[in-house]
C-alpha cells in the first residue's frame, strides 16, 4: 500500500472539507464511544481485566521466543504447517506458493489488517489469483479500490448512496428497479454475490486475533460469520498472523477476548468467535484439508526490548481511534497508511520509518484519552513523544520549529533575560491590543489566528506586578 | 486535618506571567485564604513542556534543573494549571531516570507538586471561597488535569460554594479543546475544527461564562469564541473563586467591555 503519510496535512485538509466524511465521523464517534462506555460500566471487573491483560502480554513478550516455538510445535502436532516469515515479501511469497500449489484461481479473505500491511491482494492479482474480500466493509472497499479508513469498521465513511453506486457499477445484471433503502438491502445483495464466491474459492485466507501457544490454535472474531465460511469451506486455510499475537493459554485468550469486543464495539462478545486447530480430522464434518499459519515479523522483533515494546500489546480494538479527537476530525485515510489514529501514530513509524510517518506522532494534543480507554493500557502519548525525540535527535524536526525552540530554551534558561523579554512582549502586545482586547491577525502568528483570535495580554507581566506589590508592601 | 500554615511556592506558569497575571494573584489570594504562606521564587520561567513535547529532552532537562534548584525546600509547590503541574509531577522525574543523584530530588519535588484547585480541596480542605458570582457558567476539564492528575470533582466542589452560581455542564466536558501546546500552530486546521466543536458545545449550554483551570485551553477557547463573535466570555476558574473577576475583563475582551 502506498504510504501517503508525508502528506498528512494535505490529507487532513481534504478530510476536513469533506462534508459527507464529517457526517460519518460524527456518527461513528458518538456510536463507538457510547457503546464502549456502557460495556465497560456494565462489567465490574473491567479495570481488573485490563491490568491482567497487560500482565499476560508483558509476560508473553518477555518470553516471546519460547511461546512462539511452543505454538509452532502444537500447530504441527495438530497437522498444520507454520511458515516463519521475516518480511512482508517473505509472507507474500509463502502465501502465493501455498495458493499456487493448491492450483487456486480464487481465494476468499476474512478481514485482516495484516494482509493490508503486506499488500497481499495486489500481489495475488499480479500472479493471476483473484482475492475476494468477504467482510462486508472490505468487500465494498475492494470494489471501489479504496483502503480501509478504520481497523474494525473499514468502510464506515461510506453512506448508502456510495454502496448503491458501487453495487450498480460492479454487479452487472442488477435490475434497475432494485431498491436500496436501508442496510438490509445492501446485506441481501452482498450475501447473494458472496455466497457464490465462498463456494467457488480454492483457498481461504484469514488473519488471527490471537494465537494460543498451549493448543496451537488460531482465533478469529467476526460479527458477520464471513470468517468461518472463509476458513471452513475451501480445501486450504491460511491464517496470517504477526508474531505478537501469541498468548500462552486458552484462558489468557479469554481474558483478552472479554476486553476486545467491549473496547471495540461495546459488545460483550463478538457474534462469532472461532478457534481453528489444525486441518480437518478424520470424522470431522467440515473444515479445510490443509491448515497453514504464516507467522510474520515485519519489524516487530526490532521493537522488543526497546521503548516501543508496549505497542506490541495492542489487540487492534480501535478504542484509541474511536476516542481520539484528531482521528475524529480527519478520519483514517488522512494518516496515509494501514493503521490510523493513536495506535497508527506509534506503529506506523516503527514499520515504515519515522522519516515517512513523522507527522503522525506529532499530530496529537496529548489529550491522553487514547491511553485512558486502551484495554491494554498502552502509554500511547508517551510513545508518540518518544517518536518526537527520535525525530529531534535525527534532525527531522522542521528547521523553523528547531530554531524557535532553541531560541526559546536559551532565554527560558536565563531568568533575568527571560523577565526582560516577557516584560517587553507583554507590554508591546498589551499596548497594541488594548482597544479590542484581542488580535484578529498578527505577524508570524497565522497558525493561531487563522481560525481564532489571539487574546491580548493584560500588559504587565505577573512578575513585574508582583515586584511592585512587594515594594509597596515593604514601604 | 489540613497542615497549618505550610510554606507554598507558587509556580506561576509562563502563560499566566505573560498573558494573565491576575490568575497568579487570584492563586495567591486563594492559597492565603486557605491558610498558606505563599512565596514566589524569582528564578522560575517555564515548566519545559514546549521542549519536552517536541522531543528536545536536553532543553527540558536543563530547565528542569533550574526548577529543582528554585523550588527546593518548600512544603508544597502549586501551579494554577493542570498541564504545568502534570509536567512537574508526572513527567519531570522521567528526565532524570538515569541519574542516581538527581532522580530522588526530582521525585521529592514531584511529591510536593499540586495543581491549584485540587491542592485547595484535597490538601488544605478549603470549604469556603471569597468569590461571589451571579449567573450560569460552564466548565471545561483540561486534559492534563483531568487524566494525569484526576481533577474533576474539585473545581465543581469549590464552585458549588458560591451562592448564585449555577454550573451547566457541557455535553462533552472531557473532550480536548484542540490547544495541545505547539499542536495548535503546527496543525492549525485540525486544531480549529476541535476548538470550533468545543465552542459549539459551550454555546449550547446557554452559559454566559466558560471556566477552566488552564490558560492554554482558555486562550484557545476565548480566541475562538471571539472569532465567532459570541457573547460568551472565558475566565480562569481561580479568578471567580478568588472574587477577582471584577478586576480584569474576561480573556480576550477589552477594558471598555
Amino acid at each position: 500500500m502506498l504510504v501517503t503519510s508525508p502528506a498528512f496535512k494535505e490529507n487532513a485538509s481534504h478530510a476536513l472539507a469533506d462534508a459527507a466524511l464529517q457526517k460519518a465521523l460524527a456518527r461513528a464517534r458518538t456510536h463507538f464511544q457510547r457503546r464502549r462506555a456502557d460495556a465497560a460500566a456494565g462489567l465490574p471487573e473491567f479495570e481488573d481485566l485490563r491490568a491482567r491483560a497487560r500482565e499476560i502480554k508483558d509476560h508473553t513478550l518477555a518470553h516471546l521466543d519460547f511461546y512462539l516455538e511452543r505454538y509452532a510445535e502444537n500447530v504441527e502436532r495438530a497437522g498444520g504447517f507454520v511458515h516463519w516469515c521475516r518480511t512482508a515479501e517473505d509472507a507474500r511469497a509463502a502465501i502465493l506458493e501455498i495458493c499456487e500449489r493448491a492450483g487456486a484461481r480464487t481465494v476468499t479473505k476474512g478481514k485482516s489488517m495484516l494482509t493490508e500491511e503486506i499488500g497481499l491482494n495486489e500481489h495475488l492479482e499480479r500472479h493471476g489469483i483473484t482475492p475476494v474480500e468477504t467482510d462486508l466493509g472490505e468487500y465494498i472497499l475492494q470494489l471501489r479500490d479504496e483502503p480501509p479508513s478504520h481497523i474494525i469498521a473499514p468502510a464506515y465513511h461510506l453512506n448508502l448512496d456510495d454502496w448503491e453506486k458501487s453495487f450498480r457499477e460492479h454487479h452487472t445484471g442488477l435490475p434497475p428497479e432494485r431498491a436500496f433503502h436501508e442496510r438490509r438491502d445492501i446485506l441481501t445483495e452482498a450475501r447473494k454475490v458472496l455466497r457464490e464466491r465462498f463456494l467457488a474459492a480454492d483457498v481461504g485466507i484469514t488473519g488471527a486475533n490471537f494465537l494460543i501457544a498451549e493448543t496451537g490454535s488460531s482465533v478469529i472474531v467476526t460479527n458477520e460469520g464471513n470468517g468461518d465460511l472463509t476458513q471452513t469451506l475451501p480445501h486450504v486455510h491460511i491464517a496470517l498472523a504477526s508474531i505478537e499475537k501469541v498468548v500462552p493459554t486458552l484462558e489468557d485468550a479469554f481474558c483478552l477476548l472479554r476486553l476486545l469486543a467491549r473496547s471495540a464495539t461495546g459488545q460483550d462478545f463478538s457474534v462469532y468467535t472461532t478457534f481453528s486447530t489444525g486441518p480437518r480430522r478424520p470424522g470431522d464434518l467440515d473444515g479445510p484439508e490443509e491448515y497453514h499459519v504464516v507467522l510474520l515479523d515485519n519489524g516487530r522483533s526490532a521493537m522488543l526490548g526497546g521503548e516501543f515494546q508496549p505497542m506490541l500489546r495492542c489487540i487492534r480494538c480501535a478504542a484509541c481511534m474511536n476516542h481520539c479527537p484528531v482521528y475524529g476530525a480527519v478520519g483514517g485515510h488522512a494518516y496515509g497508511w494501514v493503521y490510523p489514529g493513536p495506535m497508527g501514530a506509534v506503529l506506523t513509524p516503527s514499520l515504515v520509518g519515522v522519516d515517512q510517518a513523522g507527522h503522525l506522532p506529532n499530530a496529537s494534543t496529548f489529550c491522553g484519552r487514547c491511553e485512558a480507554v486502551c484495554p491494554m493500557q498502552i502509554p500511547l502519548p508517551q510513545m508518540m513523544r518518544h517518536w518526537r525525540e527520535r525525530e529531534f535527535e535525527r534532525h527531522l524536526t522542521p528547521a523553523t520549529v528547531r530554531t524557535g525552540l532553541g531560541l526559546w530554551a536559551y532565554v527560558a534558561r536565563r531568568p533575568t533575560l527571560y523577565r526582560w523579554a516577557t516584560r517587553a512582549a507583554a507590554a508591546t502586545l498589551g499596548w497594541l491590543g488594548r482597544k479590542r482586547g484581542r488580535f484578529a491577525s498578527l505577524p508570524f502568528a497565522g497558525g493561531w489566528t487563522g481560525g481564532r483570535d489571539l487574546p491580548a495580554p493584560e500588559g504587565e507581566t505577573f512578575f513585574a506586578r508582583y515586584a511592585k506589590t512587594q515594594r509597596q508592601g515593604k514601604a | 486535618m489540613p497542615p497549618s500554615r505550610p510554606r507554598v511556592a507558587l509556580f506561576v506558569t509562563c502563560l499566566v506571567d505573560l498573558f494573565r497575571p491576575t490568575v497568579g494573584f487570584a492563586a495567591i489570594r486563594l492559597l492565603e485564604a486557605a491558610g498558606c504562606q505563599v512565596e514566589v521564587p524569582r528564578a522560575q520561567t517555564c515548566c519545559g513542556q514546549p521542549a519536552y513535547n517536541s522531543g528536545d529532552r536536553e532543553s527540558a532537562r536543563e530547565l528542569a534543573l533550574g526548577i529543582l534548584e528554585s523550588f527546593a525546600g518548600y512544603d508544597y509547590v502549586v501551579a494554577p494549571s493542570g498541564s504545568c503541574a502534570g509536567m512537574l509531577k508526572v513527567h519531570l522525574p522521567t528526565l532524570f531516570e538515569q541519574d542516581p543523584n538527581l532522580r530522588p530530588r526530582a521525585e521529592a519535588l514531584a511529591d510536593r507538586v499540586y495543581e491549584l484547585v485540587s491542592f485547595l480541596t484535597d490538601v488544605m480542605e478549603l470549604k469556603t471561597v471569597p468569590g461571589r458570582f451571579q449567573g450560569t457558567v460552564t466548565y471545561h476539564d483540561s486534559c492534563s488535569g483531568l487524566r494525569e492528575l484526576k481533577i474533576k470533582a474539585q473545581p465543581r466542589a469549590l464552585l458549588a460554594q458560591i451562592p448564585g452560581l449555577t454550573l451547566q455542564e457541557l455535553a462533552e466536558p472531557e473532550l480536548c479543546c484542540g490547544f495541545g501546546g505547539t499542536f495548535c500552530v503546527k496543525y492549525p486546521e485540525i486544531s480549529t475544527r476541535m476548538v470550533a466543536d468545543k465552542v459549539k458545545d459551550i454555546r449550547e449550554t446557554g452559559a454566559s461564562l466558560v471556566l477552566a483551570g488552564d490558560l492554554g485551553c482558555l486562550l484557545n477557547i476565548a480566541g475562538r469564541l471571539k472569532r465567532e463573535a459570541s457573547p460568551v466570555t472565558a475566565r480562569h476558574v481561580a479568578e471567580v473563586l478568588a472574587g477577582m473577576d471584577g478586576q480584569v475583563p474576561p480573556i480576550g475582551e477589552s477594558r471598555d467591555g
